[in-house]
């Protein structure tokens, strides 16, 4: 098993024949995904690469192609219409990788996804990757390996950091989660973790947060109550200073509350392993596992 | 992006929200002249500058009348809160105050919805009242399908006033509120004071307003409200090369693709006995042409004693990040030593044009950011 994408995921793009799209079209193929259609408006019966066929609408695609994963790679202005667009479709899990989405935008794509039945990963996000079976989204498949670990994150390059110590000291992977760098998200923390505990074949967490919000708080709560499997977590920003976006627009101290320091207080007061630096993720997992 | 308080008035007066009257100066003259033109009876003359607590730092100061008023402003534009230099004044009449209260609304993480917060303790110490007696705002999360109904906004607007009259001037202004933070793409839009003057009014005496960067591409009026003479200099010069930077006090420049692995890499710094000189996410598609505006930008801060890059490559390519580097040291020499980590996309290419070129990289981000905190003690 795995959490949200396995080899059962039939994924749709929008925006296949984009830049972004394309790039990470042919690498998603290339790793083994099932890319089942495209969508571009304008290109319905087109075919990408000789290999997947393009559709104007999601509807299309669905119809056609039974797709039951969408992944979003078209521009922030055209992003959020693209996410109504496949939660409209019927498309149980849609994946949000577009940066730079309005927040007041999301304040109304997320009530109309969640009312559908849907579930949300992103925006702003590297997507997820169950190694071996398929990838969603541009985490690269090159630095991770079949396992054992979860791996759930709010960054992404600092996530290949953590699963690249992971890999090349031998523990595996069984799904890696990048949520997204926003201020509002469609999957948290304890959605993902939830859905780690119940997986039968994760034995372990990594949880990578940052500051800003309180939803490493809220996680740290949901760990202490309702999981049995050991997490670990690391938070980035330790030397942020207060009031300035550290790039994602989420990251960012507003008065007293959403400091690194506070959020690994949280973590430790749960009984969650705290890294201090990315380095020390395999030898606390060895200690934990 | 912050608004000065006299963009964030404007913004409330176009909507409706009653504003005491007002004008921006920028030297004492203007100040005078602007005095006078209000009467020439007491004014407040107000520093604008993107911090809290300008009054506490002298920044506000009330003035009997237009010679005053220019005093006034000649000392407090120049002087510097928290860091930042005051450049221009706001000039308003004095207001005789009945009571204060706190009209907030924020975009809330957990709800997912627009926030109004509201409290009858408003004033200069509304973060006092939020930390320590939260129990007097009160918050309510608006369903943005609907907006604010009308029945929300007068039930909070009571919590402040006894009087229905100005109850419903307070409800009427939550409601204008909440349409202009929606129209302008606020994060926060405040209004600290909300006051009753003498005669039973309600206006807004001061108000702050933070735009959404993701709202800039598509609003250009509101993008065009950007005081660039408010941030630091090397802070634009990133923006316009469309970088993230953020200037700290550090000795290692750091430059790193990617947020979280940036902040990741400043708080190693740390970690080893070094001080991180800046943040700066060079993002995801780097073409060798945004590696050489990072570094001449890292390069142009005197306290910067060696230079850290820490590359994984991803999207990014490290053929780009090293053809970046290359290029920029052929443009300008540099005189702090270099430290290169890559890895990822494009390693063995990015290091070969490296080795090449006599620069050295590493793999390993500890054993990098350990160099480069040794080099800067070194220097």
């Amino acid at each position: 098993m795995s959490i949200f994408v396995d080899q059962q995921t039939r994924l749709v793009v929008q925006g296949i024949t984009g830049r972004d799209g394309s790039f990470h079209t042919r690498q998603m193929i290339g790793y083994g995904t099932r890319v089942v259609a495209g969508v571009t408006p304008g290109k319905g019966g087109q075919q990408f690469d000789g290999v997947v066929p393009v559709f104007d609408t999601v509807a299309d695609a669905v119809r056609e192609t039974r797709a039951n994963t969408s992944v979003i790679y078209v521009p922030a202005a055209v992003a959020v219409s693209a996410m109504f667009e496949a939660a409209d479709a019927g498309i149980p899990l849609i994946v949000c990788i577009t940066e730079g989405i309005p927040v007041l935008d999301m304040t109304r794509v997320l009530p109309y996804v969640h009312e559908r039945g849907a579930r949300l990963i992103g925006p702003n996000c590297p997507g997820l990757i169950s190694p071996g079976r398929s990838k969603v989204g541009i985490i690269p498949g090159s630095i991770c390996r079949t396992g054992r670990v979860g791996v759930v994150s709010r960054s992404g390059t600092l996530t290949y950091e953590i699963v690249h110590q992971l890999s090349t000291q031998g523990l595996g992977q069984s799904t890696c989660v990048g949520i997204g760098g926003d201020p509002l998200i469609g999957t948290n923390f304890i959605h993902c973790l939830s859905a780690f505990q119940a997986d039968a074949e994760t034995d372990a967490v990594v949880m990578i947060g940052e500051i800003g919000g309180t939803d490493e708080q809220q996680a740290a709560d949901f760990v202490q109550q309702a999981m049995t499997k050991p997490v670990i977590g690391f938070i980035a920003g330790q030397t942020a200073p207060p009031g300035r976006r550290m790039g994602h627009a989420g990251a960012i101290i507003s008065g007293s509350s959403g400091t690194a320091a506070e959020k690994m207080a949280a973590f430790a007061r749960a009984g969650i392993a705290v890294m201090k630096r990315p380095a020390d993720v395999v030898p606390l997992l060895k200690e934990q596992l | 992006m912050n608004l000065h308080e006299y963009q964030a008035r404007d913004i409330l007066r176009r909507h409706g929200i009653p504003v005491p009257p007002g004008e921006v100066a920028t030297t004492a003259d203007e100040a005078r002249a602007i005095a006078a033109r209000l009467g020439g009876g007491p004014v407040v003359v107000k520093a604008q500058v993107h911090a809290g607590g300008r009054g506490k730092a002298g920044g506000v100061k009330l003035a009997a009348n237009a010679d005053e008023a220019a005093a006034h402003a000649a000392k407090i534009l120049g002087m510097t809160v928290k860091g930042l230099t005051v450049r221009r004044v706001l000039v308003a009449p004095a207001v005789d105050i009945g009571s204060e209260s706190y009209v907030g609304i924020i975009v809330d993480r957990t709800s997912q919805r627009p926030v109004l917060m509201v409290s009858a303790a408003g004033g200069i110490d509304i973060e006092e009242v939020a930390a320590q007696t939260p129990e007097k705002i009160h918050r309510l999360a608006i369903d943005p399908r609907y907006g604010l109904l009308p029945h929300q906004g007068l039930g909070l607007a009571l919590t402040l006033y006894r009087d229905i009259a100005q109850a419903r001037a307070a409800a009427d202004i939550m409601q204008r509120l909440y349409t202009a933070f929606y129209t302008v793409g606020a994060s926060l839009a405040e209004i600290n004071p909300l006051a009753t003057t003498r005669d039973g009014a309600v206006a807004a005496l001061d108000a702050k307003i933070v735009i959404d960067d993701n709202e800039l591409e598509r609003r250009p009026e509101v993008a065009a409200l950007r005081d660039s003479s408010a941030d630091a200099p090397s802070e634009v010069a990133a923006r316009e090369a469309g970088l993230t930077f953020i200037k700290l006090d550090g000795t290692v420049g750091c430059c790193v693709n990617g947020a979280g692995l940036a902040m990741a890499t400043m708080d190693l710094v740390k970690y080893y006995g070094g001080e991180p000189a800046n943040f700066l996410d060079i993002g995801g598609s780097s073409n060798p042409q945004k590696v050489v505006s990072a570094l001449r930008i890292i390069t142009a801060d005197p306290s910067v004693r060696a230079i850290l890059f820490n590359i994984f490559g991803g999207i990014t390519r490290g053929d780009d990040v090293a053809n970046g580097i290359v290029q920029a040291t052929r443009e300008f020499p540099l005189k702090v030593p270099l430290v290169i980590r890559l890895t990822g996309t494009n390693q063995e290419l990015g290091v070969q044009i490296l080795t090449q070129a006599g620069f050295s990289a590493l793999t390993d981000m500890d054993e990098a950011v350990k160099q480069a905190v040794a080099r800067a003690k070194a220097a």
